[in-house]
């Protein structure tokens, strides 16, 4: 699968999303990325979606689902770099995620994740 | 028969436009189409010879076909004329009726040299002012819609710089962005305030928008889903977003339609808005200390 790569970047995983998923790319990563969860208990889950130009039904639940999963094993989900069409699409879809936390860019994720304790990877150990 | 229609309609114009010309203007004038503070006599004059020149030209085309229609390739030249006359007036101010009138005052003349010629052939005089008449008619008819059109253009035009002025994005503050929201919030206006807005938020790298909604003089159910609709798709976008200038009337009438704002932000006014964005992004406006007025 080269259509999504999930990267361990400061202690959370890093979802990258390319502009040519397939839905069945969508169901791998699903399952990938809980176990990956999983093994390196992770508290924080970053889904890139920049690259996603389109987006339908399937695309929106896909992105609640990884949320909801990720927080049965203890961890949230941030979207970021949403494109402003992208945005309209899923409001005009009446998918608004409510249970996803989002962010402007990753390092917006990262400031957020950081002062909501979610990496805090020392302290984690210790 | 037919080939005879307008036969001495084309006689008339070709023995006595000159005089023609001098009756009509003077009709027009009597009709109340004159407008010597829009436009001078002289222009008026060379505009009426020149369509008078072309309705004869028109006129003998058609007398050979026997058949009036305005939309006809021998009428394209008065067609030109017409509509170029009548912008020119509508740009200074002429009213539509008055270039109507101006247009109607031409049968006068044309009558009275038609009825001389055709004296004691009644029915002949009577056919042949039909069609004139006919003709004449479709002309102002014409002018009227080349009135419209152009106002049509002009309201086209407003309509499009309003949409663009109505959603000015402004920054307020790094990573700070309101959205001053004026008039009435239709559906086309709200999607292009929320793809502005949007893009605002991409360009400017925004975390909090301000939607002021002090000038927003109804608010309906309509309007409360597209202002949450636009919340929520600023939340997607990973922004965070306040509505503001929610007057105490507008309030009631929330909560009396049964709308739930859900998380969205409300503040009363951009006042409280503001304190609240800029805490967010981690600033704050305070007082300085030893300015002589802050002692008040």
């Amino acid at each position: 699968m080269n259509a999504a790569a999930i990267y361990a970047v400061e202690g959370i995983l890093l979802v990258s999303i390319t502009s040519d998923i397939t839905d069945s790319d969508i169901i791998e990563l699903q399952e990938l990325l809980s176990n990956r969860i999983a093994k390196s208990e992770t508290r924080g889950v970053v889904v890139d979606i920049s690259a996603l130009e389109i987006v339908d039904t399937f695309v929106g639940r896909v992105l609640a689902q990884l949320t909801a999963i990720a927080r049965l094993l203890d961890a949230e989900t941030y979207v970021v770099g949403m494109r402003p069409a992208v945005a309209m699409t899923l409001v005009e879809l009446g998918m608004y995620l409510p249970d996803n936390h989002t962010a402007l860019t990753l390092d917006h994720a990262l400031e957020k994740m950081r002062s909501a304790g979610l990496i805090s990877g020392i302290s984690r150990r210790a | 028969m037919t080939e005879k229609v307008l036969e001495t309609t084309l006689q008339v114009l070709k023995e006595d436009a000159e005089g023609i010309l001098v009756d009509w203007i003077d009709q027009a004038d009597e009709d109340g189409a004159k407008r010597s503070d829009l436009f001078s006599e002289r222009e008026g004059r060379d505009q009426a010879a020149s369509m008078l020149r072309a309705f004869r030209l028109g006129v003998r085309d058609t007398s050979r076909e026997g058949d009036f229609d305005l939309r006809d390739e021998h009428w394209a030249d008065l067609r030109g004329i017409l509509s170029e006359i009548t912008h020119e007036r509508v740009e200074r101010g002429v009213l539509p009726g008055e270039m109507a009138a101006f247009v109607l005052a031409l049968k006068t003349p044309l009558f009275s040299r038609m009825s001389q010629k055709l004296e004691g052939e009644a029915s002949k005089l009577i056919e042949e002012i039909l069609v004139v008449s006919k003709a004449i008619d479709a002309f102002a008819i014409y002018t009227n819609e080349v009135f419209i059109a152009e106002r049509e253009q002009i309201i086209e035009r407003q309509r499009d710089e309003m949409l663009e002025l109505s959603t000015p994005v402004v920054e307020l503050w790094d990573k700070v962005l309101t959205l001053p929201l004026i008039g009435t919030l239709d559906s086309l206006r709200a999607q292009e305030v929320m793809e502005s807005l949007l893009q605002a938020i991409v360009e400017r790298q925004a975390e909090v928008v301000i939607v002021d909604i002090t000038g927003v003089k109804t608010v309906d159910t309509q309007v409360a889903q597209h202002l949450l609709r636009t919340a929520a798709a600023v939340r997607l976008m990973g922004a965070r977003c306040i509505i503001s200038g929610i007057s105490p009337k507008i309030a009631q009438t929330m909560v009396e339609l049964g709308v739930d704002v859900g998380e969205v932000r409300t503040r009363s006014s951009i006042k409280n808005a503001l304190t609240d964005a800029l805490t967010s992004v981690g600033v704050a406006i305070r007082a300085i200390e030893d300015s002589p007025r802050s002692g008040k």
